[in-house]
């Protein structure tokens, strides 16, 4: 992966974008953003809120207008996760009706539903369970296999942890963990949560107030970056490293309060 | 029975499975209510063609028509919400309507009559109704899709702007063909009423479509039965009306496993 790389597409890149801006009501929220991903990257976005993390999602999604280029490989396949879906209570909709339509408008094999189904660990019982009733861990894990139906190569994930609690969150990075390396996934990730970025991502996307970074997560998950993203001053940092250089691949950081 | 009473028959319990197949994925767009107010739009049509002397169906139907597009373009110009901009039209079709209906016809206009169909009439109601069906099983799954949330849809693939758009022309479409029957004020109501109901009775998708087209159905058979040999001063549309509202209230005796 290369950050600002002014030149065209790099030939095996799984997606190239370049000088990509977008801009929502008179607001320019992305601008000139260049960068590549490859097969098998974990790409972690952080950033402030309102840095444009999940507009980025969008756009690569083809869900927002956009300037510049955004190039995916040929038969790249997408999965999106978004950061929250407002089920209605009321909606006489079972998690089997909700994956079932979607496999039929892809034409997907019958027995897909049920494949994705035991990938992500949704029981018979939750599978007949209304769309509405059912708890955040649990509508996280229908959402994922809802991305995971027509196997995708690449996932989109926003947040996908924001609204659950400490374990259902641990059972979703692990369960995303699981996924990456059978499925060779490549993943892109939009967290607030900068252990988490640091314990899975090989990739870091820093949006904020500066020049957006790209990097290693040792690299970009310094106070100074993240500092200069921000504004503020950081809630993360090394324990008892403070005076190392930054690079200690696999070691495990923790967020500060 | 004449042939002709026979198509209008078959044509009303046609227009009752499509009336609750529409008014089950009204009700899970929650706009249920348009469905009384959207066959409104017709009136402006209508009151035209009883002044210059045209078929006031043809005439309701041009204007039900502009009226819904006209409200789909006002929605994305404005990006206000679908019953926000059906408010608003609905308030001008309405006043212009009754501004242009003669006086002796508007009660026609509003209530409608129980006519018998030449077969011509009874053909285009056929061509309406499969237009209608072929849509809901068509794209059922998309409805669903972008039921659920629009913006998961749009990114696997559903042009939900289009099916939107489509939804509400076959909403209307549903209405104009129940106004031969039901009259202008009580078209929507076998897209109101039986969906509620089968909402009560059901909790999965297949068994709640299922259950609002058979109140529906039931609700046109007895309504039928009803203002034939029973009390005959009442029309169909008002019959059938009563008979779903008795149907929805029966359902209120059973408590509903998902509630």
């Amino acid at each position: 992966m290369e950050a600002d790389v002014k030149a065209g597409p790099a030939k095996s890149a799984l997606l190239s974008v370049r000088n990509l801006t977008v801009a929502l009501g008179g607001h320019t929220i992305l601008r000139d953003l260049s960068f590549d991903l490859f097969t098998g990257d974990m790409l972690a976005i952080i950033g402030p809120n309102g840095s444009g993390k999940t507009i980025l999602l969008k756009a690569l999604l083809g869900l927002v207008a956009y300037e510049g280029a955004i190039a995916w490989s040929t038969g790249s396949q997408l999965g999106y996760v978004p950061q929250k879906v407002a089920a209605d209570r009321q909606m006489p909709l079972q998690v089997r009706n909700l994956l079932e339509a979607k496999a039929r408008f892809l034409r997907l094999p019958s027995r897909s539903v049920e494949l994705v189904a035991e990938q992500v660990g949704l029981t018979k019982e939750l599978m007949s369970s209304g769309i509405g009733v059912i708890s955040g861990g649990q509508f996280q894990k229908v959402l994922i296999a809802y991305a995971l139906l027509g196997e995708p190569n690449v996932l989109l994930f926003d947040e996908p942890t924001a609204s659950l609690d400490e374990m259902e969150e641990e059972h979703i990075y692990d369960l995303l963990e699981q996924l990456q390396r059978k499925q060779k996934l490549t993943v892109l990730l939009v967290s607030h949560d900068l252990s988490v970025v640091h314990r899975s991502a090989n990739m870091v996307l820093c949006l904020g107030k500066g020049r957006p970074c790209l990097g290693p997560p040792q690299d970009i998950l310094t106070p100074e970056m993240l500092e200069s993203a921000y504004g503020t001053a950081p809630k993360y940092h090394r324990h008892s490293q403070s005076s190392q250089p930054v690079s200690q691949p696999g070691r495990k950081h923790n967020d500060v309060p | 029975m004449f042939p002709e009473q026979i198509y209008s028959i078959l044509l009303a319990l046609l227009f009752a499975v499509a009336a609750g197949l529409v008014g089950s994925f009204a009700l899970m767009k929650r706009m249920l209510l348009a469905g009384d107010v959207i066959s409104h739009l017709a009136l402006p049509g209508l009151g035209l063609a009883f002044t210059l002397g045209w078929n006031p169906l043809l005439g309701g139907a041009c204007s039900l028509f502009a009226g819904t597009i006209l409200i789909a373009e006002l929605q994305r110009k404005t990006a206000l919400a679908t019953e926000a901009m059906i408010g608003v039209v609905f308030a001008g079709a309405l006043a212009i309507g009754t501004a242009l209906t003669p006086e002796q016809d508007l009660i026609d206009a509003l209530f409608g009559r129980f006519q018998q169909l030449s077969a011509l009439t009874f053909a285009a109601g056929l061509v309406a109704i499969s237009l209608i069906l072929l849509f809901v099983f068509r794209f059922r799954e998309q409805l669903v899709l972008s039921l659920f949330s629009p913006e998961l849809a749009a990114a696997t693939g559903v042009k939900v702007d289009r099916l939107n758009l489509w939804f509400l022309l076959v909403f209307s479409l549903t209405v104009l063909v129940g106004l031969r029957f039901m009259g202008a004020l009580l078209a929507g109501s076998l897209i109101m009423v039986p969906s509620a109901t089968g909402r009560r009775l059901a909790n999965d998708l297949s068994g709640f479509l299922f259950a609002s087209s058979l109140v529906s159905v039931l609700a046109v058979t007895f309504g039928y039965l009803l203002s034939t040999y029973i009390v005959k001063s009442v029309s169909l549309g008002p019959a059938a009306t009563i008979v779903a509202g008795v149907l929805f209230a029966a359902s209120l005796l059973r408590k509903p496993s998902w509630a």
